[in-house]
């Protein structure tokens, strides 16, 4: 069959946006790697973790890049947010499968969609405006770790919730209708039959959570109160790696600005681990 | 049926514990479900409640004064809206091309479709902040478009990307495959088969993902904070810093004391917005997914 000129015009031009698509991640890559090569050949990555504080605009020689309290304030409230996430999010999915009555279903399923469509901007003003308060009058000073777990609790939830719920659904039917006629009560059929199958596509929803919790700026810039130091209580106020970046790249310059791309760097490097982990889920899950 | 197979678990005669464990379980997943479906509620009443006595027409066409305190959000607005259009006036072409790719040129996977799959994986995993770094020193620096509309658009179109090319190369995949036989039996080019035939059959399906990355594009803040900027006056050009809606809510909260009324405002019109515009594709999506059940029993 010949192939007309204008087809294969047509196929070229599809396959160039095809190449620039992908080649967008490594432009990515290529444009942090260069912001962090000065501050990696001067500093080197040993002073990230062992200055003595965060003291960036005073130069190479005078001031000081310690990520580490940081890095503890992501890791804090990413391990806080999943730790409640992750039980909320299956048993929501659990809810929206086994119990929610047929006419409930849909219009919480609804909900949960539109929960995961608000900007993170209006959930870090809401936490501002309502949670922080609140913390506060408990033990101030409001702004903290808990503001940014709990803020980032209810982010993940419905992303965690979804795909949690699209786990349960994968389940064969006949599986269920074999517990259901061994007698089983509701309870075991969930530990014994549902969780057994469907434990990878629960990891790859739990995995994903965790993704967009270390990833998230604005809620936890606005509601964990941003002071540069190692976290010693949950009503502590914390700065992660992502608040860092946004509160400093508008004026940093030189090294310290070099420093931002290196922790830019590090989120990356995070992520990629964890694309690495859902990628051999999925697989774990087509094969059962 | 399903909750019917689960139901069949319910039994009457069992022992206490097992009946209390299942009873606590019962407890935990509605308990569950209240605390999401009462946090959705309390989230929108609250909007609504600091937000609705101060939004009127006025506040939608008066440009913002006094750094927002007082004013409207007039040329925030138009600043959102030149940004989201450079978004998508590179993301939808680059999008459209690319789903097709790797729907109907590379059926079966070769390699450079597994390659492009597995770099949007990762695209689609890169936080939003970083894309804020890369755009500010790729589009605003290298490319020396500075802050600016240019820039933060430019930005945001690589963000939306993966989630504009999942959601296409799902609606074509979801075109029976009897269509492109009966294009083929026709002896149609490349170019007919997806203009008049693809292209048309899965309209629905391409305005439903259009409207997701809309939602994606106006809820993204951090990623503009560095490459569209801050100002807030009336933009000139593409190349003037414009302040997107979300960007005008988070400095409002965080930077002008005495901003909060008119940051419950905004932050009540981007919700708006967003509802309107995440339901629809809810909408659409559940249209096709009914129409596609519809057609198989048929």
């Amino acid at each position: 069959m010949a192939v007309s000129v204008r087809d294969r015009v047509f196929a070229g031009a599809l396959r160039l946006t095809g190449a620039a698509a992908s080649t967008i991640v490594l432009l990515v890559v290529l444009y942090l790697c260069l912001g962090a090569i000065p501050a990696l050949s001067e500093l080197g990555i040993r002073r990230f973790f062992t200055d003595s504080g965060w003291f960036p605009s005073a130069g190479a020689r005078d001031g000081a890049f310690n990520l580490t309290a940081m890095l503890a304030g992501t890791v804090a409230t990413t391990i806080g947010a999943v730790a409640l996430t992750a039980p909320l999010g299956v048993l929501s999915a659990i809810f929206s499968r086994f119990y929610a009555p047929a006419s409930l279903r849909r219009p919480y399923q609804r909900i949960v969609e539109l929960l995961a469509g608000i900007p993170s901007v209006v959930y870090g003003f809401w936490g501002l405006v309502c949670l922080v308060p609140l913390i506060r009058e408990l033990a101030p000073p409001g702004p903290s770790l808990l503001a940014g777990i709990l803020i980032l609790t209810i982010m993940i939830l419905p992303t965690v919730a979804l795909l949690a719920d699209a786990a349960l659904e994968a389940i064969p039917l006949s599986q269920l209708e074999g517990a259901a006629a061994l007698g089983l009560t509701r309870l075991t059929t969930l530990r014994d039959v549902v969780f057994p199958a469907a434990r990878a596509g629960l990891g790859i929803a739990v995995v994903l959570g965790t993704m967009r919790a270390i990833g998230e700026t604005m809620a936890v810039l606005m509601v964990c109160g941003n002071v540069v130091r190692m976290p010693d209580s949950v009503f502590a106020p914390v700065r992660t790696l992502t608040a860092n970046i946004a509160l400093e790249l508008g004026y940093a310059t030189a090294e310290h600005r070099s420093v931002l791309f290196v922790s830019g760097v590090m989120l990356m490097l995070i992520v990629l681990a964890l694309v690495a982990v859902q990628e051999r889920l999925r697989r774990r899950a087509a094969l059962a | 049926m399903r909750e019917n197979a689960m139901n069949l678990c319910l039994e009457e005669r069992r022992p206490l514990g097992v009946r209390l464990a299942d009873i606590a379980l019962t407890a935990f997943a509605w308990g569950a479900a209240l605390l999401i479906a009462g946090g959705f509620i309390w989230l929108l009443t609250d909007m609504i409640a600091g937000g609705a006595r101060n939004l009127d027409l006025a506040f939608l066409t008066e440009a913002p004064a006094r750094s927002g305190r007082s004013g409207g959000i007039s040329t925030i607005l138009v600043s959102t809206l030149l940004i989201l259009g450079v978004c998508l006036s590179v993301s939808v072409p680059l999008g459209l091309g690319t789903a097709i790719v790797l729907s109907e040129l590379s059926r079966g996977g070769d390699r450079s479709s597994r390659w492009i799959r597995a770099s949007l994986d990762v695209l689609a995993g890169v936080p939003s902040i970083v894309f804020g770094l890369f755009g500010n020193a790729f589009f605003a620096v290298a490319l020396g478009m500075g802050f600016s509309i240019l820039s933060g658009g430019l930005t945001l179109a690589c963000m939306v990307l993966p989630l504009l090319i999942r959601s296409i190369e799902l609606s074509l995949s979801a075109v029976p495959d009897d269509y492109r036989r009966a294009s083929a039996a026709l002896d149609l080019s490349l170019f007919g088969t997806v203009t008049r035939v693809l292209l048309p059959a899965a309209t629905p399906g391409l305005v439903a993902g259009l409207l997701l990355a809309i939602g994606r594009a106006m809820a993204e803040t951090a990623a503009l904070i560095f490459t569209s900027g801050y100002v807030d006056r009336m933009p000139g050009s593409l190349l003037d810093s414009g302040r997107a809606l979300s960007i005008h809510i988070y400095d409002l909260a965080m930077n002008v004391p005495g901003g909060e009324t008119n940051a419950y405002a905004s932050a009540l019109v981007l919700v708006l917005m967003l509802l309107a515009i995440n339901a629809s594709a809810a909408w659409l999506v559940d249209r096709i997914v009914r129409g596609g059940r519809a057609g198989r029993t048929v």
